[in-house]
Formats: C-alpha cells, structure tokens, sequence
C-alpha cells in the first residue's frame, strides 16, 4: 500500500529561527495520503514548532511547502484550514461554559433561516452523527466544562475530523487519556486514513507508536535525521536516532542498600479522596504507587505533603509521629513533592530559571535581614543547572521559553536544591523526552545510593516496573495490591488497578 | 538619543525600548517641556514636582507590592485621610509627642491594611472588592471622626513634616527617598520580597513550594496600608489640617504610576524604579500642564492618554515574537 500512496504534502528545506535558538534546521518531508506518520524526537528536537508552521501558527523564515503540488505559504491558522490542514493541540483551550456542541462548531455554528441565531437543534444532530460515526458517547449538550480531561480531548478530535481535513495533525492526543480511549482514537485514526487523507501524529510513547504508524520520521535538534517506515525500525534504532547515541537501558535501576523506615504512613483518609492507607518508605528504596488516573495517587501524596491535610490517620518519619498541616511543614522535615503538572503547580512562568530552582531553598540562603545570599544563590543554581544538563541561554532566561523537558528540570532542581530526604515525584517523566527521561531516572537513582528515599508515582508501566523496588497499587482510593521486585506482573498490577483485588503481601 | 545608546551598548532597538523605554519616553517629556516652557527646569520647580509627587509617590510604592502579588488596592486614598485625621487630631501643640503622633498614624493604615489582607488571603474575597468595600468604610470613619469637618491647629513640629526644608530640599522628598530605598532593597534582595514575585506569579507553585502564601498576601496589603498612613500624615502636615476628605481618588494616581512603571496587573512582575518613574512621570506631567495653562479639564483627557499611551508602548516592547 506505501508504494503506490501519492504525496500529498512536501515541507522542502524549511528554517525557522527564534531569537537564540534555531528551531528547524533545513527540515524536508514528505507526507503521503492514506498513511499515519509520526515525528518523534526529544522535546526541543522541533516537532511541535515543525507543525506550528504547517498549520499557519508560525512563519518560516526559508523553504517551501507544496500541497498537492503547489506552492503554499500559511499566514493564519485559518487559512491552512480551508486548505485542509487542521491540528488539534497538545494544550486544549476548551470553553468550559459552552456546550460540546458549541465548542466543537464555534465560529461555524448552523443557523436558523439564515439570521443570526444558532440552529441549536441542527448543531447538536449534526455532532451526534459525528460522534456516533467516530464511536464516541458523549452528549453534545453537556456543559464542556463538565467534561473529563480525556471528554475534552476527544471532543477536540471530533472537531478537527468534523473540517474533513485532508492532513490531520495530532499533538501527543494520547497524553490525557486512558488505554480503552486510545483504540477507540486508533480506530478513529485508522478510518480517517481509509478515506485517502493524512495523519500527522506526534508522541513519546513508544508502543503506541509501533501500533498506529505507517512512517516514522526522527527529529534532532531542529534537524531532520531520517525517515523510516515502522515495520523496518526497531525502539532501540529510533531511540538511538533521537538521542544520537546509544542508551543501554531504557530504565537502568541500580541495585542499592535498603535501611531503615525512613517514613510510615498509617491509616490515611480524606473523606472522597482516599481512606486508611498505610504503608512505609525505607531510605534507598524506590516505592512506587502505580494505579490508573483518578485512583487518588497524587491526593494521596499532595495529603502527606500537606496541600490538603488529611482527615485522619499518622504520620511517622524516622520513626518519630509528625504533624505535616502544610508544605512548609514538609520541606521542614526534609521531604520534597515534584508534581504533576509543573505549569500549574510546579513554576514560576513569570519568573527566571534562577528565581524558580532558588525560591524554595531561599530560607536557608538568608543573611541579616533575611536578605539572600546572592552568590551563593547563583552558584548553587549555576551548579545545578550544569548537573541536570539544563537547556538554558542563561540563568536569567525566563523559564517560560524554555522547552517542555527543560522545565521539568527546572522543576527537579529546585527541589534537588532543597536537599530532601524523601523525594517525592508525581509522573515526573511524563511528556518529555527519551533523554530527559533517562537523566530523570539516573537522578532517582543517585538519590536512592545516597540512602534517600524516593515515592514515585507513574502511569507507565514500563517506567514503574523498571524504576520500583516495590510498588502500591491504588484504586478508587483504596491500597488493592502490594508487590516486591520480584513479584512483579503486568497483568497482576493491573487487575489490582483495575479491580479490588486485595493482594496480601507477605 | 537612541542612537547613541544603541551604539554605545551595542544593544537590539527591541531590548533598548524594553530596557529602558520608559526612562528614555520620561527624558523625552521633560525634554519637550523645557523647551515649550523655560521654568519648567528651574531647580526650584523641579523641587516642588518632587514635593508633589512624593505623597503620590509612597502610595504608588505600597500599590506596587500589592500589584506584583496580583492584588489591587482601592483604599489606599481613603486610608490616607483616615490617618491624616487621626495624627491631626493628636498634633495639636503641646498635647501628645510627635512620636506618638507619627506612629497614630502609620498604625492606624497598617491595621486598616491588615483587615484588608485578612479578608483578602484569610476569608479569599477578591482584592477588588475588599478594598473596594474598606474605601467606603475607610472615608466614611474619617468623616465621622471628624464630624466632617477638617482638624486644624496642629503644632509646628506636625507641620514641619509635609513643609519644612532640610538644605533646601523639601523634607517630604527626603521621606520619600528613603521609603524608596527601603521597598527597594526588601523587594529586591530580601526573601520577603523574592516571594512576594513568588505568590503573584503562580500562587499554587508557591504555595506547593512552601510558602505560606496568605501570609504574603497579608504582609502586602499592611505594607500598602502603612505606606497610606504615612502619604496621610505627610499631606495632612503639608495642608496644616487633617481634612477628612482628602485623598479622594488617589488610589487612581497610585495605580496609575505602578501600570506605567511596567508592572503587570496580572501579577509576578514589576519592580520599585519602574514606579518610581510611574509616579514622577504623573507629576512632571501635571506640573508641565499647569506651566503651560493648560486648562484643568483638558489635563485629564493628556493624563488619560499617557497612560494607555505608555502601557501599549510596554506591552510593545515585551511581545514575544
């Protein structure tokens, strides 16, 4: 079938620079009717900014694009719409007050005998066709704001297929949802391919990739490295070409000395979150709490931290009762929590790589007058922005500019700085790339031969079972499985994830 | 003049105008106006434009703390009579220390600043609204206090603090100067003042990061009610009555100088010197008008106008491309 697509799209010797930065180096491509195609490459590497050009967001500086065989330049996203190109972004920007219908034909509502007033009844059939057509159950006339994260991102599918595209680009859409949402989006996916269009997809996660591509295509660095087709490439090749080096392992755990108990947790509730959790950490022990979104995983540690304190239940760290009432608490006692979501709860984005890595450890660089330390706070920060190899033009860049993995170290180093004992991280890999990744895991890792303890919580499977000493499995807020090392099963962890299964531990 | 600096720095038009534009748009209207009007350089004018912003001037200060941390303060005006009142109605002479006078006023804005700052971070009211709301009750407790009418007679030593000289500079500039200073240096280099960019810039990243952010939010709206008692207490001695309605609207110059200085109403972003040249552009600008009779009524249509004028040139100069 690959042989005899025609091509539908050529992006020839494109450039595109920021200040500072170059972003696209000279990239070709050819994308072809009826295929799947996949950019991969670390965050950085040009993906997103190659798309932002294709769909009219940004301008190139040099190169051509010819659609169809002829010559397009894209001013707006609007216009690269009516060429039939649409992209349905990585960050969604929902309007929580409208409907789903209303969302999914802003700016194109029907209307009734062509006055302006919106054909309400028309709009809501025309999405359910569309969403019955696609296999999507979602009333239209839902509030969107109502909508689950994973609703909303197949809400934004639904309406980019709704163009009718001829080249549909999609933006890490699997980063949000669940594994039953992500055949339902393959199918999808599969049949908007059937009907002669394109498919432009864009992830970090590798098995899916094999199982939805046609083409793979690896960015590096703003440069293009190569094209292959997914049946004659390995994981091991296209890392390799993503990284331009060779990584051993994917997840190289070190074996470490496991001590004492460094913290117990015993009988933990917040009434509608999660209730009577115990268990217990040990200094050079990698926990991990596996279970899937929505099972109280990063209530249960944001409780331990202190956001929301629990109701009830004890806390013991080093063997001695503590009271966490807050974050302040926490850090007091040596902990560290590297959240979820770092735009939200992790960063500063008005403020320097300097001002965030500094502002938790600014108390203990107090002088006189609780005036900062100035260099001791830059040399701290310079000293960890070397460590965790920070992509940063300088430590007084704002951290918003910086690319997705590089914010992520940001957000590692601020806490590194604290110099915590029990390090605490919450999908700390997810969304960035294979080599950030690998240096997120090498610093677990550090952390644990130094006699720390690390909790990790993470909804990759892989990852978890690579990184754990043991692991927790939570579901709808409940302890449901409790593994060793040695135990470890895919299957098992996930039945507990998915079902009550009490699995005592011996 | 740009073209000198450019070479001079070696610097991008783009990060001139970002760096320094509203210190070169402020050199350029002190420019225009010595030209269009001869007195307007004269030392002793300059003097009194210090003189007459400096009460602006210390509002504007306390407004920026506030604004950095996403806030909004409303009642810094009706702070400022409430506390010109009180001291007023302590400084008759003879009747109580000018310590004890000073510090009536300044205590009574940093408790009114403090019932702002728990209503806002304690029992999270909108900023706008709580302040909205302690700007009525502020200047309906000066009127009461008073009976509405001004308190007059106050000692000489009162009333040396808004007139008097200290070689031959006005000692409201000096206080000014040091309220400068001090914000400043807490703002710029003290843990307070890191946390403060901290809380308005994200306030649940800081809050995870383990500050204790109403404390912060707080502590600001304290600063800024302070700062109040101090602007009541300069402009009461300066008039030589404690006049219950004074203040009306300078809440408005205040938040004025802090947008043009180029802190962002959103929070997270702004800075002291930015302010300050806020403030003295407000001054030399109304000063300028009056020296060029410009009729009071027109003044507010120029004033309007610069400000839009030099927040869309900031706004400008910070786009991202």
């Amino acid at each position: 079938m690959e042989n005899n697509s025609e091509t539908i799209l050529e992006m020839d010797n494109i450039c595109k620079s920021f200040p500072g930065v170059k972003a696209l180096n000279n990239v070709s491509i050819k994308f072809k009717k009826r295929t799947v195609h996949t950019l991969m490459g670390e965050n950085g590497a040009g993906k997103s900014t190659l798309m932002k050009v294709l769909s009219g967001i940004y301008q190139m500086d040099s190169g051509t694009m010819r659609l169809r065989g002829e010559d397009v330049i894209f001013q707006t996203p609007a216009s690269a719409l009516n060429h039939g190109i649409a992209m349905v972004h990585q960050e969604l920007s929902p309007i929580v007050d409208l409907s789903v219908a209303e969302n999914m034909f802003v700016g194109r509502e029907p209307v009734l005998f062509k006055l302006p007033v919106i054909n309400r009844k028309e709009m809501n059939k025309k999405a359910n066709a569309l969403f019955e057509e696609i296999g999507i159950k979602i009333d239209p006339k839902r509030r969107m704001g109502d909508l689950s994260v994973a609703e909303m991102q197949m809400v934004e599918i639904a309406k980019a297929i709704s163009y009718d595209a001829e080249i549909l680009i999609l933006d890490e859409p699997t980063s949000a949802i669940s594994d039953a949402e992500v055949s339902v989006l393959f199918k999808i996916i599969r049949n908007y391919t059937q009907k002669n269009k394109a498919v432009i997809y864009i992830s970090h996660k590798m098995e899916e990739i094999f199982q939805i591509s046609d083409e793979i295509t690896v960015l590096r660095d703003g440069e293009f490295i190569g094209t292959n087709p997914a049946s004659d490439v390995s994981e091991k090749e296209l890392i390799k070409m993503m990284v331009g080096r060779n990584l051993n392992e994917i997840f190289p755990k070190t074996e470490t000395k496991i001590g004492d108990v460094s913290l117990r947790v015993e009988n933990l509730s917040l009434s509608g979150k999660f209730s009577n959790i115990s268990f217990e950490a040990r200094r050079g022990e990698i926990l991990g709490i596996a279970g899937l979104m929505g099972a109280g995983r990063s209530e249960l540690v944001e409780s331990i931290f202190g956001v929301h304190p629990p109701e009830s239940g004890s806390l013991y760290i080093n063997g001695k009762e503590v009271k966490i009432r807050s974050p302040e608490d926490a850090i007091d006692l040596g902990m560290a929590l590297i959240t979820e979501d770092r735009k939200l709860t992790g960063l500063n984005l008005k403020d320097s790589v300097k001002n965030n890595v500094s502002i938790v450890f600014l108390k203990k660089l107090a002088r006189a007058f609780s005036v900062v330390d100035k260099g001791r706070e830059v040399s701290s920060v310079e000293e960890l922005i070397k460590k965790l190899s920070i992509k940063t033009p300088s430590r007084n860049t704002n951290v918003s500019s910086l690319s997705g993995g590089n914010q992520q170290k940001v957000v590692i180093a601020k806490w590194l700085l604290s110099d915590p004992n029990i390090l605490i991280l919450d999908e700390p890999t997810r969304g960035i790339d294979v080599g950030a990744k690998a240096e997120v895991h090498k610093l677990m890792n550090q952390f644990t031969e130094e006699g720390k303890t690390v909790i990790m919580i993470s909804s990759e499977m892989p990852e978890i079972m690579g990184m754990s000493d043991r692991l927790l499995v939570l579901s709808e807020g409940k302890l449901t499985g409790h593994f060793q090392r040695s135990e470890f099963d895919q299957e098992k962890i996930l039945a507990c994830a998915m079902n009550h299964i009490e699995k005592e531990s011996n | 003049m740009t073209a000198i600096l450019k070479n001079i720095f070696n610097i991008s038009n783009k990060k001139l105008l970002k760096d320094y534009g509203l210190v070169l748009a402020f050199m350029g209207i002190c420019l225009v106006l010595s030209i269009l009007s001869p007195s307007f350089i004269k030392p002793a004018n300059l003097l009194n434009i210090l003189r007459q912003t400096s009460i602006n001037g210390i509002l504007a200060v306390g407004m920026t703390f506030v604004i950095i941390t996403g806030g909004i303060d409303l009642s810094v005006g009706s702070i400022t009579a409430v506390a010109a009142v009180v001291a007023s109605s302590f400084a008759h002479p003879g009747e109580h220390s000018i310590v004890f006078v000073i510090f009536s006023g300044l205590g009574v804005g940093l408790l009114l600043g403090f019932i702002n700052g728990l209503f806002i971070a304690k029992a999270k009211l909108a900023p706008f609204i709580a302040t909205l709301g302690m700007m009525t009750i502020a200047r309906g407790m000066a009127l009461v206090y008073t009976s509405g009418r001004p308190v007059i007679n106050l000692s000489d030593q009162y009333n040396y603090i808004g007139g008097g000289y200290i070689g031959g500079i006005p000692v409201p500039v000096y206080i000014y100067g040091l309220v400068v200073i001090i914000s400043f240096f807490v703002l710029r280099f003290t843990v307070f003042g890191r946390r403060v960019y901290a809380v308005g810039g994200n306030e649940l990243s800081a809050k995870y990061s383990g500050i204790k952010t109403s404390n912060i939010k707080t502590l600001v709206y304290m600063i800024s009610g302070m700062l109040s008692g101090l602007a009541g207490i300069v402009l009461s001695s300066r008039v030589m009555s404690g006049n219950p309605s004074a203040g009306t609207s300078y809440e408005l110059d205040a938040i004025a100088a802090v947008v043009i200085g180029g802190t962002s109403m959103t929070g997270g972003v702004g800075t002291i010197f930015g302010t300050v040249i806020g403030a003295l552009m407000i001054g030399v600008i109304n000063n300028g008008l009056d020296l060029l009779n410009v009729s009071s009524y027109f003044q507010q249509i120029v004033k309007g106008s610069i400000i839009i004028f030099a927040v869309l040139m900031d706004k400008q100069a910070n786009s991202k491309d």
